[in-house]
């Protein structure tokens, strides 16, 4: 094991598909078009002194160390900045070439500290490097006059030096060091496009300033490490390499947090993670991260995690430390009891989308073959099982249909209920790029999210919509495209069923679908849904990007076929730059649900009717599957509370927290006789778990994640795991102990048996992953390196279907007793339940939910700012800090669920989808008032957490 | 099964009533009963049907009919 060094070319590549040739210092070149001498000398491994340019942002040319000579030409240009041309003979290295630099660097390093030793930069600083390549031997104009380097001068105090800003809990800024090379302004700039830093003063004043000469945490900075990854000196540093040092080997691995799936190098020191750099070669974050995938993996070795199983008889005792043996063994004879007492129908597993493709996939093996049930489902029931239902009626597939770099080709961009900039960052940044470089943008949201209007972004359309309202506004933009002609026909023809296409057009062309009809109920003006639909339609490539206010609601499925609807209408399927992209929550969503986890289908989406595919499992596992359907989650908690249904196994998911209407929740889960929790930490549903067993985190383990774009990457082992077994190890010591006998040496031998039954994996293997980077699936015989973009000749099933998107208003009425309309979501520092960002130094951005309040609905309740106030809904009540913001339109409310005190799910209700039973997250009648502090539930709760987390001391327990 | 959870049934059979109502497919019935077989466990369809055979109080018409076609009641230890 090595540390992984990426080629550092100077300047982007050209996209150009016209090629160049030249020579460098005698070598014959050929380069496309467009691009920088330095980088095609790079190609052929001559590196061009350089301190400015690198090559994840653009050229600058200020630093002048990187000139070069051209035969022919005058003087000695920068080779960031100069092009290739045809023919011209270039030299790197000359007499007068050297001597520039050494001018170059000896300024630079008169100004700059000489603590190479005692930096942390040691052994990783370009500035260092520099001078040694240059052949730097000496500094005649001395350390003594004006610098930045000392706070006195002679005695003196210096007004040119600047304290270091340790502000930021994960890298420190040492302005002393700075050389000005603008990488970290311009990596705010163009990789991240937050715009927080710029460089303020002149000449010698010059100087990195965030904000308006702010400290890092006061300024707009989003932490997402750009600038500290650009920064060619100690200047910008993690705060882990000051503490550790220098890595020395590294292994590619890919984010546990959201959906986008960013593969980062795990530097390390032995077991120790010095920190986590985004890959360059990632296809999913070329080189990007944010503030969680970058730094927020502390968690691993928070105090809080449990590294042993623990049991108990009863929720209400304490609990008792056991042998693994011992725990698994409760939790196999508990099992078995209830099937006996109870049927076998009375058991059921939830699979995590924040564990493996391979962990999930035993998990639903050990309800399938071991229980004999389909009582298997998934978090992906509460977020995205819309997506699967809707995606899969219209096109024949439950996954988006692009790649996320074919945003780079989209003309007009359409986000519906989905937050990027916050929930999936460093896509965020990807579009913010394409709509910097002039795409159109339309947001359909309640809120006036970051897309709607920040630094150089204004979306062209903000349609904010109530609550509730989405498939009226989807038949509305149809009804546009529709009526006025904007309907590509040949497409339509060609592609969909044309019979189903008619019968939509004439529902989508009926008066009471126009947006004048509906504008009242949407609250938004007839006008702007007409030129949005129009824009849509006409503007060129348009790319569909949604979000879980898309599926959280009780007609979600309708929605997302609504949205299928208008892509198929308009043609924007099948190539770059269009399509229907689901933005998926989790990081393992995509794949959990390609696992099978679901109680209706195998791996693969195949139904558990369809007695091929079932056959083939039957013949593999050597057991008789159950061709029913199985529970979804909110069956399994009524079944619970009716009494049918008695014993859960849940992989890594908090469902006490993250699951709607939290009474429900915990009546249901305090009514089985077996609950087996296994995860990180004692998180909220373990209060009401028999048998803990400890999970391991993905720096512990080996295994595949599949994002958004159905991308397969591997997630690597980097450390022991501390609670001694990976995830799919403890699920193999359960069904083992179930008796079934398994054997599976390592994680790829899990994937070799989902390659085996599963044909849309039939290609997937951890060699094959290793050759290849990562595989978007479908990966066959068919597409052999997989398939980013889907559905270019056909549909997966044929002909496009269109469905008509009757709107039936939800029952989640907003009434004199409930009068405004609570919408939920997340915020960038944290994820999800937050039990791991909560963990780390990402609450210093986010200590506590807060509920977003409209200036009017505020002063009608007397509430202030940062008041304390209590939300009730028909399903129950909780209380929180009001922040009084016109992001929320008037009578529209919005908060988020990342902290467990806040139980924003105790007012959520258990309405759902139709389809799919994905619950309404997205819509709650509430009231607001001032209140003095936390409700009884709250106290209650804390209580019983208190309670229920009580571990026995070993004296305790022989007592 | 309680009262609760059978209201609950009722109100997502009636949801999923009211999509297929609005297809125009040939055949709307069928297309729900469908959807139960492929989406409900035996435990919520024989729940139903049973329901259904006390009168099916609050279920629209057209999942009444859809719910009828579940019959007869799937065989299961659950």
């Amino acid at each position: 094991m090595t540390l992984i060094k990426e080629i550092d070319y100077g300047t982007p590549e050209s996209p150009s598909v016209k090629s160049v040739t030249l020579t460098i210092d005698g070598k014959s070149v050929t380069v496309p078009e467009g691009t920088s001498i330095m980088r095609a000398a790079m190609e052929v491994g001559t590196e061009i002194p350089k301190l400015c340019a690198t090559d994840s942002i653009k050229a600058f040319g200020s630093c002048r160390l990187c000139v070069i000579e051209v035969e022919g030409r005058n003087g000695t240009p920068a080779s960031c900045t100069t092009p290739v041309a045809p023919g011209i003979s270039v030299k790197t290295q000359t007499p007068r070439l050297a001597a520039i630099r050494r001018g170059v660097m000896e300024l630079y390093i008169s100004d700059h500290p000489l603590d190479c030793l005692t930096c942390a930069a040691n052994g990783d600083c370009e500035l260092q490097d520099m001078a040694g390549a240059v052949g730097l031997r000496d500094v005649r104009y001395g350390y003594d006059g004006a610098n930045h380097v000392f706070a006195r001068n002679n005695g003196e105090v210096n007004f040119d030096w600047k304290p270091k800003d340790e502000s930021n809990p994960y890298f420190s800024y040492d302005p002393s060091k700075c050389i000005v090379c603008n990488r970290c302004v311009r990596a705010c700039e163009e990789v991240q496009g937050t715009f927080a830093l710029t460089i303020s003063g002149r000449g010698f004043e010059s100087r990195v300033s965030p904000g308006m000469d702010e400290a890092f945490m006061e300024s707009e900075c989003v932490s997402c490490g750009a600038c500290v990854q650009a920064c060619p000196t100690a200047t910008l540093i993690e705060k882990s390499v000051v503490a550790v040092g220098q890595p020395e080997h590294s292994e590619v691995t890919t984010c546990a947090y959201c959906g986008v799936g960013c593969t980062f190098k795990a530097e390390m020191r032995g077991e120790e993670v010095v920190r986590m750099v985004p890959w360059k070669d990632g296809k999913a974050n070329h080189g990007h991260s944010c503030v969680k995938g970058r730094f927020a993996y502390g968690y691993a070795h928070h105090g809080d995690r449990i590294l042993e199983p623990m049991i108990r008889e009863s929720i209400d005792q304490p609990w008792r430390v056991v042998s693994w043996d011992e725990a698994v063994g409760f939790a196999a004879d508990r099992l078995k009891a209830a099937q006996e007492k109870y049927g076998k129908n009375a058991v059921g597993v939830i699979t995590s989308s924040r564990c493996t493709n391979e962990e999930s996939y035993l998990v639903q093996k050990l309800a399938r073959q071991g229980f004999r049930n389909n009582n298997t489902d998934t978090c992906a029931r509460v977020c995205h099982s819309p997506t699967g239902y809707g995606l899969a009626q219209a096109f024949g597939t439950s996954a988006g249909t692009q790649d996320f770099d074919s945003v780079d080709d989209a003309d007009v961009i359409l986000v519906m209920g989905a937050n990027p900039t916050d929930a999936h960052p460093v896509f965020g940044s990807r579009m913010k790029k394409r709509l910097r470089e002039g795409a159109k943008l339309i947001v359909i949201d309640p809120r006036r999210i970051d897309l709607v209007k920040s630094p150089h972004i204004q979306a062209d359309y903000h349609l904010p919509l109530k609550p509730g309202t989405n498939v009226a506004m989807v038949t509305a933009l149809a009804h546009v495209i529709v009526t006025e002609n904007l309907v590509n026909l040949d497409f339509v023809k060609s592609r969909c069923d044309w019979d189903e296409y008619q019968d939509w057009a004439e529902f989508v062309s009926l008066p009471k679908n126009s947006p004048e009809a509906v504008e009242n109920l949407l609250g938004v003006p007839a006008a702007d849904i007409r030129g949005a639909a129009r824009l849509y339609a006409t503007g060129g490539n348009g790319a569909i990007y949604y979000g879980l206010g898309v599926t959280e609601h009780s007609q979600g499925s309708t929605t997302v076929m609504g949205i299928a609807n208008l892509a198929m209408a308009t043609g924007n399927l099948g190539r770059r730059g269009v399509g229907v992209n689901p933005l998926r929550g989790q990081n393992n969503v995509q794949g959990s649900c390609d696992m099978g986890s679901f109680p209706h289908e195998l791996p693969g989406y195949r139904h558990i009717s369809n007695d091929a595919a079932r056959q083939a499992f039957e013949k593999d596992w050597g057991v008789s599957l159950d061709p029913e359907p199985g529970l979804r989650i909110p069956n399994m908690f009524d079944a619970a509370i009716d009494g049918t249904f008695k014993g859960l196994y849940v992989q890594g998911e908090d469902i006490l927290q993250s699951d709607p209407d939290t009474r429900h929740v915990s009546r249901a889960l305090a009514n089985m006789d077996i609950v087996i929790v296994q995860d990180l930490f004692l998180v909220e549903t373990a209060n009401y778990a028999h048998v803990f067993l400890p999970g391991a985190t993905f720096l512990e383990k080996d295994g595949t994640f599949t994002n958004a774009e159905r991308r397969i990457q591997r997630v690597t082992k980097v450390m022991s795991p501390k609670n001694g077994y990976a995830d799919w190890e403890v699920t193999q010591l359960l069904a083992n102990k179930l008796g079934l006998n398994w054997n599976y040496a390592d994680a790829s031998e899990i994937m070799d048996e989902i390659a085996r039954l599963t044909p849309s994996f039939a290609g997937v293997s951890f060699k094959r992953l290793a050759e290849a980077g990562s595989l978007q699936w479908p990966v066959n015989d068919a597409s052999p390196d997989g398939m980013p973009i889907m559905h270019i000749e056909g549909f997966a099933r044929g002909k496009g279907k269109f469905v008509i998107t009757e709107y039936v208003p939800t029952e989640e009425k907003v009434g004199p007793r409930f009068p405004l309309l609570l919408t939920t979501g997340r915020i960038l520092s944290q994820y999800n339940v937050g039990a791991q960002t909560r963990r780390t130094e990402n609450s210093q951005w986010h200590p506590e939910d807060v509920l977003e309040i409209h200036p009017h609905d505020a002063e009608d309740r007397g509430v202030r700012d940062g008041d304390w106030v209590k939300v009730a809904s028909r399903a129950g009540e909780t209380t929180l800090r009001a922040k009084i913001t016109d992001r929320v339109a008037p009578g529209v409310v919005y908060t988020t669920f990342h902290h467990p005190t806040t139980q924003a799910n105790v007012v959520t209700t258990d309405n759902s989808d139709w389809a799919t039973n994905c619950p309404e997250y997205k819509v709650t009648a509430v009231q607001i008032s001032t209140t003095n502090g936390p409700t009884d539930w709250q106290h209650q709760y804390r209580e019983l957490t208190e309670q229920s987390r009580r571990i026995a001391s070993t004296i305790d327990a022989a007592e | 099964m309680s009262h609760d959870s059978v209201d609950k049934l009722v109100r997502m059979a009636n949801q999923i009533g009211t999509f297929f109502m609005a297809q125009k497919h040939p055949d709307g019935v069928a297309s729900m009963a469908d959807h139960l077989r492929k989406f409900w466990d035996p435990r919520m369809r024989n729940a139903i049907l049973a329901h259904v055979d006390h009168g099916g109080a609050g279920l629209d018409p057209i999942a009444m009919e859809a719910v009828k076609r579940l019959k007869p009641p799937v065989g299961s230890d659950g």
